[in-house]
C-alpha cells in the first residue's frame, strides 16, 4: 500500500510543531533551543576566543568548530556518550553548512565554538542542530552574511514528505525510506548542505529541494520571531 | 563611546537579525551592514539604527571586541620580566609594559606593584593581530585595591553608564560606592562596608537584566529606594 496518509496525520509539506528559543545556556555568549515535535536540539555558542591548540590556528580568518552530540538518554537505546563516527560526521556537516554563513575575518586567530546538544531525538536532529546553531550564532553576535534554516525531506515509497520522523524514517513498505537532511542560506534560498540517505531519482530530488525551501521559509520566519522576541521580552 | 545611541528615539531603532534587508534605496552601509545592489542587509543581530544616510547595526549580545581608547578593567594572569600579561576579558591577552608604571618599581620585584590576580584599570592603547597592548596614560587609571567585581554583558556597559552619566551616578550617591565601569564589561565597586558594594551590585545586575526599559533611571531609583527599605530589616 502506497504512503498515502502520514502517521501523525501531518499534511505532506507540513513540518511538524516548531518551538524556538534563544538564550537557554545562560552561560554561553549565545544559546537556542530548536525543536521539530519530539526532536529537541540545544546549541551554544562560545567565543570568538583564542584557538588552541595553536597550530590550528588560522591568522588569515578565524575558525567555525562544531561539536554535535546526542545525549545518552535522547532515544530509547541509550547512546554511549562521547564521540562516535555518527556524531563526528554530523559535526563536519554543520560546520561546513554554517561557515557559508558566518563571516570571522575579523577574527584571525580565534575560534568560535558551537555545541549542539540532542537532549530528545525523532529523527531529523542534524537539520534541528543546525538551525538552533545558525539561532545560537547570531545570538552570540558573530556576524553572519545570512541566517541558515534546515529541514529534512523523505520519501516514503513513492511520496515526498517534509520533515521525516523516526517512525517514517523506519518505512520499509514498497521503495522504503528515502531521507534528505538540507540547509539553505535564508534570505538567498542557497543551499549549503545536502546529505542523502537512500535511493531517490533525479526529478524526485529536485522536487525534494523545491518542498524543502518552501518548508524552509516558514521555518526561517519562526527563526526571525524568535530572535526579534527575546529584547521585547524584557 | 556608545552613548549617543541613546540619545536617538527608541522607535526609531529595531531588532534585525543577519540577512534581514533594513533599508533599500540611497542609502550608506555602516557597521555591521553590507551593501547589495539597492539594499542594506544586516550582517548581526541587533539593533538597526539610521543616522543620516547612514544604516547601523548596534550589537546587542557577543563578546567584547577591544578597540583603541577602550578603558578596560584588567586582571594579572601573569609576570614577565618587563611587564604584565592580564586577562582583559577578550579574545586574546593584553599586554601591561613595565614602563607604563608611573613611579620607580624594582625590576626583579614586579609583583610589589601588581601581583597575579590582582585587578587594574587601563586604557587599549594599541590592538594587533597578536595581543593587545595596555597603558595607563589617562585619568584615573592604575591598580584598583580593595572592592567587588563583578562581570556584565559588554553590550550593555552604555546603558549602565546612562546618558552622559547619569545612571551611574544614581548608583554612585545612592550607594556611596565608588565605581568604575570597563568597556570590556567588567565592572569594580568599592564601598565603606559590603552591604552597600553588594547594594551597587544588585542595581547594576537590575539594569543589566532590563536594558529595554525606557525610564530605567526611575525605575533604578525606586528599586534601590525599595532595596534600602528591605534591607535594613533583613
Amino acid at each position: 500500500m502506497a504512503y498515502t496518509k502520514r502517521f501523525d496525520g501531518r499534511k505532506f509539506d507540513e513540518t511538524r510543531e516548531i518551538k524556538a528559543k534563544v538564550g537557554v545556556v545562560p552561560n554561553a555568549d549565545g544559546s537556542a533551543m530548536f525543536a521539530f515535535g519530539d526532536t529537541v536540539a540545544i546549541a551554544a555558542v562560545y567565543g570568538p576566543k583564542q584557538l588552541h591548540p595553536q597550530h590550528m590556528q588560522n591568522p588569515r580568518k578565524g575558525i567555525l568548530r562544531v561539536n554535535y552530540q546526542m545525549m545518552s538518554f535522547s532515544v530509547s537505546d541509550r547512546i554511549r556518550p562521547g564521540p562516535s563516527k555518527r556524531g563526528t560526521e554530523i559535526s563536519k556537516i554543520s560546520e561546513w553548512a554554517l561557515d557559508s554563513a558566518t563571516m570571522l575575518d575579523d577574527f584571525p586567530n580565534n575560534v568560535v565554538d558551537v555545541h549542539i546538544m540532542i537532549p530528545q531525538a525523532d529523527a531529523s536532529t542534524r537539520c534541528a542542530g543546525i538551525n538552533a546553531a545558525s539561532l545560537a550564532l547570531a545570538h552570540a553576535g558573530v556576524p553572519m552574511k545570512d541566517l541558515i534554516t534546515s529541514v529534512s525531506v523523505g520519501k516514503m515509497d513513492k511520496q515526498l514528505v517534509v520533515d521525516v520522523t523516526k517512525k517514517e524514517e523506519d518505512y520499509e513498505e514498497g521503495e522504503g525510506a528515502t531521507d534528505v537532511a538540507m540547509s539553505f542560506l535564508s534570505q538567498s534560498g542557497k543551499l549549503v548542505h545536502v546529505q542523502l540517505d537512500g535511493k531517490i531519482n533525479t526529478k524526485e530530488l529536485k522536487e525534494a529541494f523545491k518542498m524543502g525551501r518552501e518548508a524552509s521559509k516558514k521555518i526561517y520566519e519562526i527563526q526571525k520571531e524568535t530572535l526579534k522576541k527575546i529584547e521585547k521580552e524584557n | 563611546m556608545n552613548e549617543e545611541h541613546f540619545e536617538n528615539k527608541e522607535e526609531r531603532r529595531e531588532v534585525v537579525v543577519p540577512g534581514e534587508i533594513i533599508a533599500s534605496g540611497d542609502n550608506l552601509p555602516g557597521d555591521g551592514t553590507r551593501k547589495e545592489g539597492e539594499n542594506i542587509i544586516a550582517e548581526r543581530y541587533g539593533l538597526a539604527e539610521k543616522s543620516g544616510k547612514v544604516m547601523r547595526v548596534i550589537p546587542l549580545s557577543g563578546v567584547f571586541i577591544p578597540r583603541r581608547g577602550n578603558v578596560v578593567i584588567g586582571q594579572v594572569s601573569d609576570i614577565t620580566f618587563n611587564g604584565w600579561l592580564t586577562d582583559v576579558n577578550a579574545a586574546s591577552s593584553a599586554f601591561l609594559p613595565l614602563t607604563e608604571v608611573p613611579r620607580y618599581l624594582d625590576k626583579n620585584n614586579l609583583p610589589e606593584f601588581l601581583d597575579i590576580g590582582e585587578f587594574f584599570n587601563a586604557k587599549i592603547s594599541n590592538v594587533k593581530a597578536k595581543g593587545i597592548d595596555l597603558t595607563f596614560e589617562g585619568k584615573g587609571l592604575g591598580k584598583l585595591e580593595g572592592g567587588l567585581i563583578i562581570k556584565i554583558n559588554p553590550n550593555k556597559v552604555p546603558r549602565v553608564i546612562g546618558r552622559e552619566g547619569s545612571m551611574i551616578r544614581l548608583i554612585k550617591d545612592e550607594t556611596n560606592c565608588k565605581i568604575t565601569v570597563g568597556q570590556n564589561g567588567i565592572v569594580w565597586i568599592r564601598g565603606d562596608n559590603v552591604e552597600e558594594e553588594i547594594l551597587a551590585k544588585k542595581a547594576i545586575m537590575f539594569i543589566s537584566d532590563r536594558t529595554f526599559i525606557s525610564g530605567l533611571t526611575e525605575k533604578v531609583k525606586e528599586y534601590l529606594d525599595e532595596e534600602k527599605a528591605n534591607g535594613g530589616k533583613k
